[in-house]
């Protein structure tokens, strides 16, 4: 999932917990106690109770945990070309900060080694408008933009070429046409939760859309452990609790560009007062007001949150257990094109060599893995629509036109991209879904007996 | 497994029932929203609960089933409906009310009232097991000793425990529980909250210790709450104790509830949606499984030398009543047992038997 609007969610709850550092500031100077780390300078005030690191320390522990995730899953190589995507919101701008200071050490070193065996990895950076369906005033969205190319303009060296695509280029070059759609698109949508998860869906296919046509290989999100956490409580109450753990791995590959989350093990108050205390500028959007399932699942864990300040990590370690898929991991690379000297920094500990890849049908919509039952269901109702009958039942219930009539309307202004992933799901797993089928109804015969 | 009735809304016309088109409509059916009249309702919500016990297999002709009743609502409409379904569908089935008293007055034995009542009008056998009996030891005696804080901790692990004593007691082949859509949705929620994985794997199982002595099985497993309390109950005029606990301030619990209640507001269907996650959960064989084995003292089933509820025991009868309570109980269980330093809070001697030596049942 992409971070964009969910980072601005968070963003809106940021701002109240600025106040809080600036307040405890002047009554933290009186305790004089030292930092739990170097045990030299004064602890950041507004930092979680149980660490108390100082400011030095407590960016190196983000910087560390970033840098875990991203060796002990392989998401960056040298021959890599990121694209980072950029909200505006902390998440996303720390991980923007974090991938270019990355970078910069790359280059550093390269310059500085004789041989040059390793190449510097690229990185780009995009901006989804979605002013087009949130209504947003141009002023504002165009303020915003400036503002974002100034943050990627002071990101150099190396230089970082940005992005800006507006939604509705899934369905159209064409601006004017584009919004069109993509208005009805969202009109036929009556569920207030389906028009926030059909946006999800719209800015990954966008995303990929930028990813692909420009050449990179790696599409970086800002996801953290508290946007995550939300996610597992939504995705269960969605009834998605097959698909979830394909959404909260480190290594999303089932994309045709696999999408990694560096900032999976951050917490977002702790990226917040990051942007704080380095002065990391971010870029605040009016979101409307929240009345779906999401919006709910979010004050109930910020709730949670409040109570017991580990309850975010809890729910992403539990989540975490359950089986990821086979598409969850870097796909492996073709070793004879692999130069000696990044085959040897490579660490991939951890990375269990996958069981069996069965082969997941996916929804056109979500791009979820569907489960069994899902597939029985499928089998069960044959006179159904081509798209229809292969989505997920989140996606129909709540995104989906209930009657048939609209359903035809429904599927006419759909970007060609998900009519074109729905077609060849269609034709492509129908033999797959056949003998998936058939085991489930060759082992219910067995039940039966 | 959802059982959704799809049936078009009438939207124009004076109201009548969306399923009959004849008689008029008398509410708007909770876990659906449709606009019905009370005979329907009584018939889709019979109707879905025989389909779940058909489908899952519940039960067998000729079987012996306890129903658990506390006289609340669940467990009461849970003896109404399957008392009904049971002769209208030929189940075969003998029916047993089985009831547990913790011994908390002012409340239990009013409750217990409501199931003596239920016992006559439905016509099944009752049989109440009680704490005093068991372990020696009443709710009131416990609060008496620890007050309120972890009460809920001895009266969970002895009710469960209380309540398969007595199943075996009446010989029976299964106990059937009153547990609710919304109930397993709320412990799915739970456990993903608490990060207990072990529990996650099997709590939305509508047949659980199918490995144990006696399994248990709960037939409201899809049906909601709401069409329980407000609908089934008040309509058929159930006779019902309603009263909570008077020692379980509980509030951690109510954040889920609360959670609940206001994702049914917004989309009735969730609660089914949550099982059905808890269901397609994918959890791996490797996961670390506690080991089931039997209690040395007692035989009931647990993963350590002593079962929970014989822990909790001793520290009461030595008068160390937070012994059972938090980590240091697993230093208990791998100590070599010493001998009994019994406290004889009570004359009888038949009492002291059941608090030294083994409860056989």
């Amino acid at each position: 999932m992409a971070c964009n609007s969910s980072t601005c969610q968070s963003n809106s709850g940021c701002y109240k917990r600025e106040e809080e550092p600036i307040s405890s500031k002047s009554s933290d100077s009186n305790q004089q106690s030292l930092c739990v780390k170097c045990k030299f300078n004064e602890p950041v005030s507004g930092t979680s109770d149980d660490g108390r690191f100082c400011r030095e320390c407590f960016r190196s522990n983000l910087y560390g945990k970033f840098k875990l995730a991203v060796t002990s899953n392989a998401m960056i190589t040298p021959s890599d070309n990121l694209l980072v995507a950029f909200s505006g919101g902390s998440s996303s701008r720390v991980v923007l900060q974090f991938v270019h200071e990355m970078q910069q050490r790359a280059q550093k070193n390269f310059d500085a080694s004789k041989d040059r065996s390793l190449p510097v990895f690229g990185v780009g950076v995009t901006f989804i408008d979605e002013s087009a369906y949130h209504s947003v005033p141009s002023s504002e969205i165009d303020k915003a933009i400036e503002d974002i190319k100034s943050i990627v303009s002071n990101l150099a060296p190396p230089a970082k070429q940005l992005h800006v695509v507006p939604i509705e280029s899934v369905f159209s070059l064409d601006s004017l046409y584009g919004k069109e759609r993509l208005k009805t698109l969202e009109d036929s949508v009556s569920d207030a939760t389906g028009k926030e998860d059909l946006l999800l869906h719209l800015r990954m296919l966008a995303l990929q859309k930028v990813a692909s046509e420009n050449g990179y290989n790696r599409l970086v999100l800002g996801l953290c452990t508290s946007r995550i956490a939300c996610h597992v409580i939504t995705a269960t109450v969605k009834g998605q609790g097959y698909s979830l753990p394909a959404d909260i791995q480190y290594v999303d590959a089932r994309w045709e560009i696999p999408v990694v989350l560096p900032l999976r093990d951050c917490l977002a108050p702790e990226l917040n007062i990051l942007c704080h205390l380095d002065g990391l500028k971010t870029v605040e959007f009016s979101n409307g007001p929240c009345s779906g399932i999401n919006g709910l699942v979010s004050s109930f864990v910020k709730l949670l949150q409040e109570e017991n300040p580990s309850r975010e990590c809890t729910i992403v370690r539990t989540a975490g257990k359950l089986t990821p898929f086979h598409f969850n991991r870097i796909p492996e690379l073709n070793d004879s094109n692999v130069p000696l000297a990044t085959r040897r920094r490579q660490k991939r500990f951890n990375l269990k060599p996958s069981e069996s890849i069965s082969s997941e049908s996916f929804c056109p919509l979500c791009f979820s893995p569907l489960s069994k039952s899902d597939l029985l269901s499928l089998s069960s109702c044959q006179n159904y629509d081509i798209l229809d009958a292969a989505c997920c039942s989140s996606c129909r219930f709540q995104i989906f036109p209930k009657d048939p009539s609209s359903m035809e309307h429904f599927l006419s202004v759909l970007p060609q991209p998900l009519l074109a992933r729905a077609k060849n799901c269609s034709n492509g797993n129908h033999s797959s879904l056949r003998k998936q089928i058939q085991d489930c109804l060759l082992s219910e015969s067995e039940d039966e007996t | 497994m959802e059982e959704a009735v799809t049936k078009p809304t009438k939207k124009g016309g004076g109201r009548l029932c969306c399923i009959c088109n004849q008689r008029r409509a008398a509410l708007k059916r909770p876990k659906t929203l449709e606009q019905i009249c009370r005979e329907c309702f009584y018939e889709v919500f019979e109707e879905e609960i025989h389909q779940v016990i058909v489908d899952n297999q519940l039960f067998k002709p000729g079987e012996r089933i306890a129903i658990g009743a506390s006289g609340g609502k669940d467990s009461t409409v849970l003896a109404c409906v399957l008392a009904e379904l049971n002769r209208r569908h030929n189940y075969g089935l003998d029916l047993f009310l089985l009831s547990v008293d913790e011994g908390i007055t002012g409340y239990r034995d009013d409750s217990l009232e409501t199931v003596k009542r239920n016992e006559v009008q439905y016509g099944l056998p009752l049989k109440i097991v009680s704490y005093k009996d068991l372990y020696g030891w009443t709710m009131d005696e416990i609060v008496k000793m620890i007050g309120l804080k972890n009460n809920c901790t001895f009266c969970g692990v002895f009710r469960r425990q209380a309540l398969d004593r007595g199943a075996s007691l009446l010989k029976v082949d299964k106990v059937a529980t009153g547990h609710n859509a919304d109930d397993i949705a709320e412990t799915v929620l739970l456990n993903i909250l608490r990060g207990d994985i072990a529990r996650l794997s099997r709590c939305t199982s509508i047949v659980t210790g199918e490995d144990g002595p006696i399994p248990r099985c709960k037939p409201f497993k899809y049906t909601y709450e709401k069409e329980i309390m407000f609908t089934y109950a008040y309509f058929k005029r159930l006779d019902y104790f309603s009263t909570e606990c008077i020692y379980s301030p509980n509030a951690y619990r109510g954040f889920a509830r609360e959670f609940i209640k206001d994702l049914e507001r917004i989309r009735p269907r969730a609660i089914l949606d949550i099982i059905k996650s808890g269901e397609d959960f994918r959890i791996s064989t490797s996961t670390k499984m506690p080991e089931q084995g039997t209690c040395e003292r007692c035989g009931y089933i647990s993963s350590q030398k002593w079962c929970k509820a014989c822990v909790l025991l001793e520290g009461l009868n030595r008068g160390l009543p937070k012994m059972g309570i938090g980590r240091s109980s697993r230093g208990l269980n791998n100590d070599p047992k010493k001998d009994k330093d019994i406290k004889q809070s009570n004359g009888t001697k038949s009492i002291e038997n059941k608090q030294c030596g083994s409860l056989d049942f």
